[in-house]
């Protein structure tokens, strides 16, 4: 007898871990996979959101706060004589600030800034003339003088004092290098010169693109936006580091939010897993314990002993998780880039950085999962009457029990009301709750579940031996095969959600492609080469082959400081290849309104729908009216549409991006590309990107399963557990009844007919698991389509189900849990029948 | 910090270029024989690469302080394309800075603005002196006075200037040379003994203060030549009514490459002081900690007149009285309340922490 009992609980944890190491380890991957999923998308996206914010900081040069044009047309230069007089406002800065190509094409961000007052406003954006301190510096203002960030100079394979043509704004010049910009953060791409020369440069005269302030010392920014407030003119925005701060956080908010309710989803299927792991644990080890309560034990004891065996897998877990999903946050920001792939944040590599609060947080996730996964067989552990214990080691639950499905349809419901709550700062948070509610319903529904799913079985008996006995096994002792289920229902469930999720989603896009891409050729000219003015959009048209050719333009639009740019697309609305396609009804014409159709996410960001007024920062006091809403999966944060006649009017800019091409049927394509290429402006014919619609839309997918690698990675590995634990669980049951196999020998059932029995018993297990893992999924897949996707990504889509994937994993389930039963049944026969027996003492 | 030295250094630069990089006739020269109009020219003269707006004075507070200020406007007319049509092209870029000397607080208080011309930001006027940036200002009133007004960081000025005196016209005429090249000059006109009323506010105090000021204005489109590497100036105003100016451009070795000067006696009769008149002896050196330069802030001064040499003792009120503007496009110098034999004044010493290329 031990001298105390802690003694004790110490030899039966490492007695136990020892004996059955499997479980154990499978219980550690399962924490561990929640934790390192959780952990590697923090660390991913926060690595990322600091690299972009500090792009944004970084052309932005750290002002108190901005006015900053809504679209790159910028907006009226008088604003900025204005502004500086203003009471609060220490300075002001006006800046012009163009996309730019260098002659080898790489591009930067060219700022035009008064150097004077840059200055006092943002001196980090000020160059450092190459020829030091004396002589002569007319070269700051001179007209061609370029600073460039040291890894513009790199990028554009330049030296300083060498000469480059740089192409902005649709016009090519030649600048001298004077000089660098210590200033400018590691990494970024940047380049300065005088206002004066950018403006007259690059065709920008009169217009600016920004005002950055510097307020006085103790001024609250409040106070001057409210005084510069009513300045404003439409085609221009008040902001700061805050509203920049948000903008990045909420470009990829969704995203992120939704990839971490994942892995938490991981860490919840972990703790299924430990669960069912220690639930067995328990039972066969509830003689042991009897035993231990005889001898002095006191109940809080056996719970401490279980929750402490959690609790240690949950910290081996939680640690290897940390390791793990470091690691994966650093392949993952090698391979896939900061984005996770979904094309956020452009192709600065973020370098990774560890956090360790996020790192203790999902720590203590993931300790707490373990320790909630073991809380329940320690309490049933500890409730077993000693006497009753020693001698059996059965299901609790008495076979002729009436189950009720009271609590799991109590948990279905609230889930199902959940999941109709709007989002929380346009976090579907509800959805998540609805998701976990729901998956709670379907666990704790099991054992009901599985004998009403048995019990047309039952009443149909007289087949053969083995069959029948693993029937009435199973509807005998449903809590454990619900034990053994969950971590296979909760994992099957998750993968078939997100399978169902991402096949609708796939599928809408490829309808949406196949509709939108009905062009024959696709035309694109490189950003920053100026695009096809009216002149080039004439010849082309002219080109032999061309039966129609549609152009359009993409300005990004900042309609809120906070929010990321939406994009107005001008292109030609009518009939035929011009048409739209809506989503609902098109609301007719307006007099003095002029009509835009906004896509679906723009009417979710901007709360409008058809028929709704909205402001555009575009041709000053103009009116719009919402016309219609078309369906777009490609822009996340909203696009409208506007008629290329209204936009020629309003703006005066006539210049186009892109083309589609309807050809004659018996034009030759490769003829067309060339004559295309040969009537495009000099400066693009090197520039232009020409495609056909199977290219475009392979592109498109690719990118799409790009964006859903990470849903892929998580599914297979929610597969990989479910499978173990079916595993594990099955020879943890086969051990657990050695005693009734033996009795079954003695009563005539042979070796071969046990292990069939265990075989058929292991296939209606995972027949039962699988569907409803299957059905579960379905619910909850509703949930991610019609809840959670509108709430954080701004569209819908109709469901479509993979049906044979769903048929394969129920297949794969059965066979899968037949298999690892039948061989954890053969080696629990193989003992001697008798010895079997005499175990039951 | 490096960034605003550079970029003060660049444009202190600009602003006087030098003559190897001047070719052609982009800016006028200054030759002798300009006949000098008022009040057109106190405006300014835009054609010519620099020119300055330049106020001292030598006040008492009504708390009896002896204190003094200077007030600079700047303009220089930066080499750009010509065509730009561009609203912000530097056409005239205009740089400020005003100093108040207070013995009490051992240092100046100094501030500065800086714009390119355009956007009612700053302007400076033809025509009659009206010269501003953003909130900075230095006009001629319809009744004749000049008035200041300056918000700075630490203090405020508002000051009247009420000539009492016609402007001396110093070298020839208003054509001042400034070395042997004769291309190497500037128009020159200075206003002394006006009488300065006002008020200076520092914090939450404003003093009303009473004085003497000068005001000086030049422009030229070189200045500096050859090897020179700054100069010494003085511009004193004599209680009784007399006033001096004097001025040396040194060379490498603070030999004296130029001098000259003016002095109006009390009952108005002016003497041209040629380069053998004017000698600067340095009697005491005071060295500036934050740049390491060195200056000869007490000097004596003997100029030779009719009759005989006259030796004035340049004591200043208190050593630290550099002014250091790069941040604001302006180089390093020392620019301080003196005091001297019957008067009070300037004293400026610049090209001590480094050359200026003038």
């Amino acid at each position: 007898m031990p001298a105390n009992p802690s003694r004790a609980l110490q030899w039966l944890i490492a007695g136990e871990w020892r004996q059955h190491p499997g479980r154990i380890v499978l219980a550690v991957i399962a924490i561990a996979v929640g934790v390192a999923l959780g952990f590697a998308v923090h660390l991913i996206n926060g690595s990322a959101l600091t690299a972009f914010g500090q792009a944004v900081s970084t052309v932005n040069g750290a002002a108190d706060l901005q006015i900053k044009a809504s679209s790159n047309l910028g907006f009226d230069e008088e604003l900025y004589g204005r502004v500086i007089a203003v009471d609060g406002v220490a300075d002001a800065s006006p800046v012009v600030s163009l996309k730019a190509v260098s002659a080898n094409g790489e591009s930067f961000t060219l700022l035009g800034l008064d150097i004077i007052r840059a200055a006092v406003v943002t001196p980090s954006l000020i160059g450092a003339p190459a020829s030091g301190i004396g002589g002569n510096r007319d070269e700051i203002f001179a007209g061609n003088a370029l600073f460039l960030s040291k890894a513009a100079l790199i990028a554009a394979k330049l030296s300083v004092g060498g000469t480059v043509t740089i192409n902005a704004n649709g016009r090519a010049q030649t600048m001298v290098v004077r000089g660098l910009l210590p200033g400018i953060a590691e990494g970024r791409r940047v380049g300065v010169t005088d206002i004066a020369a950018a403006q007259w440069l690059f065709g920008r005269l009169g217009k600016i693109d920004r005002i950055d302030l510097k307020l006085e010392p103790d001024i609250q920014a409040r106070y001057v936006r409210e005084r510069i407030g009513p300045m404003i003119p439409a085609g221009a925005v008040v902001g700061d580091e805050n509203d920049d701060a948000r903008q990045s956080d909420a470009l990829s908010r969704a995203y992120r939010v939704n990839l971490t309710m994942l892995a938490l989803v991981a860490l919840f299927t972990g703790t299924f897993l430990v669960y069912s792991t220690q639930t067995l644990s328990v039972t066969r080890r509830l003689q042991s314990f009897a035993l231990l309560r005889t001898l002095g034990l006191q109940r809080g004891g056996i719970i401490a002993l279980v929750t402490i065996e959690g609790g240690l897998a949950g910290l081996i877990g939680a640690i290897a998780g940390l390791a793990l999903g470091f690691g994966l946050a650093a392949a993952a920001i090698n391979i896939l880039a900061g984005d996770l792939g979904s094309g956020i944040f452009g192709d600065a590599p973020p370098a990774l950085m560890f956090a360790p609060i996020a790192a203790a947080g999902f720590f203590a996730l993931g300790v707490a999962a373990a320790v909630g996964g073991s809380l329940i067989p320690a309490l049933q552990g500890a409730r077993a009457a000693p006497a009753v214990a020693l001698k059996n080691a059965g299901d609790s639950v008495d076979p002729r029990d009436r189950l009720r499905g009271g609590l799991p349809l109590a948990l279905l419901t609230a889930g199902v009301g959940t999941a109709f709550l709007p989002a929380i700062g346009r976090l579907p948070l509800f959805g998540y709750v609805s998701v976990a509610l729901l998956l709670a319903a379907g666990i704790i529904a099991m054992p009901w579940l599985a004998r009403t799913l048995l019990s047309p079985l039952v009443r149909l008996q007289g087949r053969n031996v083995p069959t029948d006995l693993a029937i009435q096994h199973l509807y005998g002792t449903p809590s454990a095969a619900a034990t053994a289920l969950c971590g296979i229902v909760a994992s099957t469930a998750l993968m078939i959600a997100m399978a169902v999720m991402v096949t609708s989603f796939r599928g809408a896009v490829d309808d949406w492609l196949s509709e939108i891409l009905s062009g024959d050729l696709y035309v694109r000219s490189e950003p920053g080469w100026g695009g096809f003015d009216a002149a080039a959009q004439k010849r082309l048209a002219a080109v032999p082959g061309v039966e129609t050719i549609l152009f359009n333009r993409q300005v990004p639009i900042v309609l809120d400081p906070s929010e990321p740019a939406m994009t107005l697309i001008v292109r030609p609305v009518g009939k035929g290849d011009a048409a739209l396609k809506l989503i609902g009804k098109e609301v007719g014409p307006m007099s003095g309104a002029v009509a835009v159709w906004l896509s679906e996410p723009a009417t979710r960001i901007l709360g409008r729908q058809a028929g709704d007024m909205i402001r555009l920062p575009i041709g000053g006091n103009a009116r719009f009216i919402v016309a219609g809403v078309w369906r777009d999966y490609s822009r996340q944060q909203g696009a409208v549409v506007i008629d290329s006649k209204d936009y020629d009017r309003l703006t005066g800019d006539r210049s186009r991006d892109d083309a589609s091409v309807m050809l004659r049927p018996d034009a030759d394509i490769g003829d067309v590309q060339r004559a295309i290429r040969g009537a495009a402006p000099e400066a693009l014919q090197t520039r232009l990107t020409m495609a056909e619609p199977v290219t475009l839309r392979t592109f498109a997918l690719s990118i799409f399963d790009r964006s859903f690698a990470i849903t892929y990675l998580l599914e297979a590995i929610a597969i990989i557990v479910g499978l173990a634990g079916v595993a594990t669980t099955a020879s943890a049951q086969a051990s657990a009844r050695k005693r009734e196999f033996g009795m079954l020998r003695h009563i005539g059932v042979g070796r071969g007919q046990i292990i069939a029995m265990l075989g058929v018993e292991g296939a209606l297990l995972g027949a039962i698991g699988g569907l409803v893992g299957v059905t579960l999924g379905v619910g909850i897949s509703q949930v991610l389509i019609h809840v959670i996707n509108p709430q954080s990504f701004n569209w819908t889509m109709t469901t479509q189900l993979p049906l044979m994937l769903m048929l394969l994993v129920v297949i794969a389930l059965i066979a899968a849990s037949a298999l690892t039963a039948m061989l954890a049944g053969r080696r629990a026969v193989s003992m001697d029948a008798v010895r079997a027996v005499r175990a039951d003492w | 910090m490096i960034r605003s030295i550079y970029l003060g250094l660049a444009l202190f630069a600009l602003s006087t270029a030098t003559i190897a990089q001047t070719p052609g006739a982009y800016y006028p020269d200054v030759k002798p024989g300009r006949a000098f109009v008022f009040p057109k020219d106190h405006g300014a003269h835009p054609d010519f690469r620099t020119e300055w707006w330049y106020v001292t004075g030598a006040v008492k507070s009504n708390k009896g302080k002896e204190l003094g200020f200077q007030i600079t406007f700047f303009r220089t007319r930066p080499r750009v394309d010509a065509q730009n049509p561009s609203k912000f092209a530097p056409q005239q870029v205009l740089f400020a800075h005003a100093a108040v000397s207070d013995p009490a607080v051992g240092k100046l208080l100094h501030d500065q603005r800086a714009a390119r011309s355009g956007f009612g930001i700053a302007e400076a006027k033809i025509g009659d002196a009206d010269v501003r940036i953003k909130d900075w200002r230095f006009v001629r009133l319809a009744d004749g006075r000049f008035a200041a007004k300056i918000k700075a960081q630490g203090f405020t000025l508002d000051l009247v200037f009420t000539p009492k005196q016609p402007p001396i016209l110093q070298g020839e005429g208003g054509y001042s040379r400034k070395g042997s090249d004769p291309r190497s000059a500037s128009y020159y006109y200075s206003l002394p003994q006006l009488a300065t009323t006002g008020t200076i506010t520092r914090g939450t105090s404003t003093e009303r203060i009473t004085g003497r000021s000068w005001l000086d204005r030049e422009w030229s489109s070189r200045y500096l030549g050859g090897t020179a590497v700054g100069w010494d100036w003085t511009g004193l105003n004599f209680d009784d009514g007399s006033a001096l100016m004097a001025f040396r451009i040194r060379g490498k070795d603070s030999n004296t490459l130029w001098a000259g000067g003016t002095f109006r006696r009390a009952n108005g009769t002016t003497v041209t002081l040629k380069p053998n008149d004017v000698r600067f002896t340095p009697m005491r050196t005071w060295r500036s900690k934050r740049t390491g330069a060195k200056y000869p802030v007490a000097q004596t001064l003997t100029i030779t007149l009719s009759e005989g040499q006259k030796r004035l003792t340049l004591t200043p009120m208190f050593a630290d009285q550099e002014l250091d503007a790069r941040s604001s496009g302006l180089p390093v110098y020392w620019e301080g309340l003196v005091r001297t034999q019957g008067g009070r004044g300037y004293l400026e010493l610049t090209g001590y922490a480094a050359p200026l290329a003038m």
